[in-house]
């Protein structure tokens, strides 16, 4: 181990730029060295993770960049990090979207904002970290640390009703987590390995097995979320400030889908067998319900909120499905998700910064005041309702072929699902951008400055770059799914 | 002779009575400032204990041979509960000094309960165990009523001393019955005569009942805790803080080593009684904080819940069952330390904060004692990274190993419900505006400055090393 640990490098730059922040006394005339460090600090960590995938070894199935070391004497617990095909993607959209957030809270952000500076460089450390885990407890630590900055970010920097909304996110999301620990204790204890990677395969008799799933399951449906447990979600999202919506919608939903791969599938194979058509029926009413509930939302970040439970559904259906086409679409699914839902909360903190209202009957006829604003958020809208050529499009697709293999009756479902995100994207672009200018108020509004359009435009660019070249994203993770997948039938051939 | 005569003097218990009475006459006898100088002499007097304690000059010393044990476990707490106390005294000082309660009695007293506490953890007889507790208890009942003129402190005085006296009633009761049936008060000579036993009979087990609730009394388990929520509000918070940190080491050691050690056989029999203490205290402790306005008092319940998840260490009956609750009782004090450390120097408009709503708006003016406050909230509600995650773990690890699946669970979902009432103070601080133009004044002592600091890094980067603690802890067996 000569090189750069590049890995943790990338884990632990953030920690340092909030170091220096917390160092830097905050008043009127340092509040923008605050902000500058955070967003080079943000910036250089972007960079470096293009670095490791510059780096990346396609045709290496296993972890990468690995490091470890001991880290208790009496326990076989270690810091040991590494990614794969599939967390890469995970970790470039945590370092993509937290610049992005930086910048799109450069001036709604008013009062405290070391502060909020700080929770979100140290977010940012635990989002990487738990991507890059291989140590289970690891793991677990930084998916649990996670509800720490969030805490304070809906807390502190929220709408009205913030203090009901972070109680809620933080017990919701714990209660999840804390079952995981025990089965991540009770995996020790019976295989007394902590690795994820040798932990995949079929070590478990199929009765434990079922009771480690539904631990798992617990904590991972919370998070993603699934239909029943997504009733923290929409409050969540909508009393957050705009960049924890997209922190949140961007990459902490995403943590469940991740875990579900990797531990569900990777390390419980029979059981996530047995367990499938729960996932299917669950997934299935997500998807069908929650957009009928967005259908009828008056509230913009509420119905954005409300498609993200519907489209981590497809990610839930795609990832049980468990076939090439349905894993790699459930990944593509969650990146696409990641840039789109992010982007679409970010053009409503652009609205909402002008207007102070998220009401959709307030707007209509928009395109008429702000022209580069429609059509941007016209990608985006595009993008979430899977138009060809948008990242959106190339993970349903995938989810769909996949679903084939599957039942007939699940290709249905998610169908449905998928022409009812149409219906709601495009009545909600039609109430707020077309039409006639009916409101007073509005005949002011300004279109996006160049602050905003830095921030709106990389995001445009990926969802179509995504959409046009999926396989770049694709090949990286070929192999370790293949090596989920073959090892899930194996399990499942007895 | 002279020599032995020497020995004698270094055992940390007997240099400590005689430490003192010193410390007693030096009181009595200075003629000004005597709670400074008392305080002082108290203070160093642990300290001295400790490092005896440490060096352990008596191990190949056989003193009063099968009345007291000294082994690693005991080392352990017993060094745990000396600097505990003399932190507690350096922390409180100027409390004590504020508030008009600047009494050189406190510091012997307090002095004489520690002695109590040493003896009660490494006690190996029913008889010495029984004289230790009275001597820690009634120290404390004194200490708890010290603010005279105080209906508050008196009501919480004679509170625990009811409850304590009847405890201990219940205490001796059960020793008799113990003896009656097994012919013996010594730790060793109660289980040498159960060893050819393979049922315990009827008599014997109520025996075993009656010093367990009585012992339950002591740590403040469910449903026997009902003394703690008073005396921790009405006791001044100094005494508070001493209540916190130290009697709860002595009582959780005594606990675990009775139950493993004359009756380590007959597990399956204490272990039905402890594993309702453990969810009852976990349960009531985190589901009673909710509603308290108080700050003592919601400490209060929350070390009845802290007292739960020991227990389940204990439930588990085994060796890693030591470990963790040695591990997670040397978190609980570094935790308690610092959160009393930091409300005894906290004040808003010239009084101590005592009422979690006057806590509004301290992340505006003290952002940094606020920051810490969190830290340590988060840490008491087991979130990683900080240390209070570490001692939930180890706690789990036990009870996983011994395959008390369904205790590690409730476990869990106790600690969520707790994890409101923790950040409801986090709330307090940060996330409500402050209502009034009152103005907060946090004044600490250079010494109890350098000592928060060090427990703040510990709590804080305790996830760099942990084998800081669990190397030292490695080795602790009974």
């Amino acid at each position: 181990m000569t090189e750069m640990p590049l890995l943790s490098l990338t884990i632990f730059l953030p920690l340092l730029g909030a170091l220096v922040i917390l160092l830097i006394k905050e008043d009127e005339n340092s509040v923008n060295n605050i902000k500058k460090v955070a967003l080079w600090t943000s910036i250089g960590v972007f960079l470096l993770s293009l670095l490791i995938w510059l780096q990346f070894d396609n045709n290496n199935g296993s972890y990468q960049f690995e490091e470890k070391f001991r880290w208790f004497n009496d326990f076989n617990f270690s810091y040991h990090i590494g990614i794969d095909g599939i967390s890469l993607f995970m970790v470039i959209l945590s370092t993509f979207l937290t610049p992005l957030c930086i910048l799109a809270s450069w001036e709604s952000i008013k009062k405290r904002v070391k502060e909020y500076m700080i929770a979100f460089l140290f977010l940012e450390t635990v989002m990487i970290g738990m991507f890059s885990s291989i140590d289970i407890l690891l793991f677990y630590i930084f998916f649990e640390a996670v509800l720490i900055p969030m805490y304070l970010i809906i807390g502190i920097w929220g709408g009205a009703r913030r203090i009901y909304a972070s109680f809620k996110f933080f017990l919701y999301t714990l209660l999840g987590s804390v079952l995981m620990l025990i089965a991540i204790v009770a995996i020790y204890r019976l295989t007394d390995s902590m690795s994820i990677e040798t932990l995949q395969g079929n070590y478990f008799t199929k009765n434990i097995q079922i009771y480690l799933w539904l631990a798992f399951f617990a904590s991972f449906a919370v998070k993603i979320p699934m239909w029943p447990f997504h009733t923290w979600l929409p409050d969540a999202h909508v009393e957050a400030p705009t960049a924890g919506s997209v922190i949140l919608a961007g990459v902490l939903l995403k943590m469940g889908g991740y875990g579900f791969i990797r531990f569900s599938l990777g390390m419980l194979p029979e059981a996530s067998y047995y367990f499938s058509p729960l996932i299917m029926t669950l997934s299935i009413v997500a998807v069908v319900y929650t957009s009928l509930v967005a259908l009828a939302q008056t509230d913009i970040k509420k119905l954005i909120a409300y498609s993200s439970v519907a489209h981590m559904g497809l990610v839930t259906i795609g990832i049980f499905l468990v076939n090439s086409q349905g894993l790699e679409g459930a990944m593509i699914q969650m990146i696409s998700h990641g840039v789109v839902s992010g982007a679409l909360f970010l053009c409503v903190g652009v609205i909402y910064d002008r207007m102070h209202t998220r009401d959709i009957n307030f707007y209509g006829g928009l395109v008429n005041r702000m022209p580069i604003y429609a059509t941007v958020f016209m990608i985006f809208m595009l993008g979430s309702v899977g138009l060809p050529g948008t990242s959106g499009f190339v993970g349903e697709f995938l989810v769909i072929v996949g679903a084939f293999q599957y039942s007939s009756i699940v290709v249905i479902g998610a169908a449905t699902g998928i022409v009812l995100s149409a219906v709601y994207m495009l009545f909600l672009y039609k109430r707020i951008i077309f039409g006639v200018m009916t409101n007073e108020k509005l005949t002011e509004i300004l279109d996006l400055d160049n602050r905003e359009k830095i921030i709106l435009i990389p995001l445009a660019i990926a969802v179509i770059f995504i959409g046009i070249f999926p396989n770049i994203f694709i090949e990286p993770m070929r192999l370790p799914i293949e090596s989920i997948i073959s090892n899930y039938e194996s399990a499942n051939a007895k | 002779m002279l020599n032995n005569l020497m020995h004698i003097l270094f055992v940390p218990e007997v240099s400590l009575a005689i430490l003192a009475i010193a410390c007693l006459m030096y009181g009595l006898f200075s003629k000004n400032n005597s709670f400074n100088k008392s305080t002082n002499f108290a203070t160093l007097s642990l300290l001295f204990v400790t490092v005896l304690i440490f060096f352990d000059f008596s191990t190949n010393f056989a003193l009063f041979d099968s009345f007291f044990s000294n082994t690693k476990f005991t080392k352990f707490f017993k060094i745990l509960t000396t600097s505990g106390a003399a932190i507690s005294l350096i922390i409180s000082k100027s409390y004590f000094i504020d508030s008009k309660i600047n009494k050189f009695e406190i510091p012997t007293l307090l002095l004489f309960s520690t002695l109590g506490m040493l003896l009660m953890i490494s006690s190996k007889n029913l008889m010495i165990m029984y004289l230790a507790i009275e001597l820690q208890s009634l120290s404390l009942y004194v200490v708890a009523s010290i603010k005279r003129n105080s209906i508050e402190s008196a009501e919480s005085g004679v509170k625990y001393f009811i409850l304590g006296a009847l405890s201990s009633g219940i205490l001796l009761y059960g020793f008799s019955l113990v003896y009656g049936f097994t012919g013996h008060t010594s730790f060793e000579g109660i289980a040498n005569s159960l060893v050819e036993i393979d049922n315990l009979p009827i008599g014997l087990i109520f025996g075993l009942v009656f010093v367990l609730v009585g012992l339950a009394f002591k740590v403040s388990a469910v449903p026997f805790h009902m003394w703690t929520p008073d005396v921790y509000e009405g006791a001044p918070t100094s005494i508070t803080a001493f209540f916190a940190i130290v009697p709860k080491l002595a009582a959780i050691a005594l606990i675990f080593r009775f139950c493993l050690e004359p009756f380590g056989k007959f597990y399956f029999e204490w272990t039905q009684v402890i594993f309702f203490l453990s969810i009852a205290s976990m349960f009531l402790g985190a589901i009673a904080a909710i509603a308290q306005k108080n700050l003592k008092r919601l400490l209060a319940y929350s070390s009845i819940g802290h007292v739960g998840y020991v227990l389940i260490a204990l439930v588990s009956a085994s060796d890693q069952g030591l470990k963790s609750a040695s591990i997670y009782m040397f978190i609980y004090l570094v935790m308690n330390i610092a959160v009393f450390s930091i409300i005894l120097s906290l004040k808003k408009s010239d009084v101590y904060v005592e009422q979690i709503s006057s806590l509004s708006g301290l992340s505006k003016s003290n952002p940094v004692i606020s920051a810490s406050l969190a830290i340590i909230m988060l840490s008491m509600a087991g979130i990683p990274p900080f240390i209070g995650f570490f001692g939930k773990l180890y706690v789990f690890i036990a009870a996983i190993e011994s395959q008390l699946y369904i205790l590690a669970v409730l476990g869990v979902l106790a600690s969520v419900i707790s994890a409101f009432y923790y950040l409801r103070i986090i709330k307090g601080m940060y996330f409500d505006e402050p209502d009034d133009n009152q103005t907060f004044d946090f004044t600490i002592s250079s010494e109890s400055k350098v000592i928060l600091s060090i427990l703040m890094i510990l709590i804080t980067f305790f996830i760099l090393y942990p084998s800081l603690l669990t190397d030292i802890v490695s080795s602790i067996s009974l």
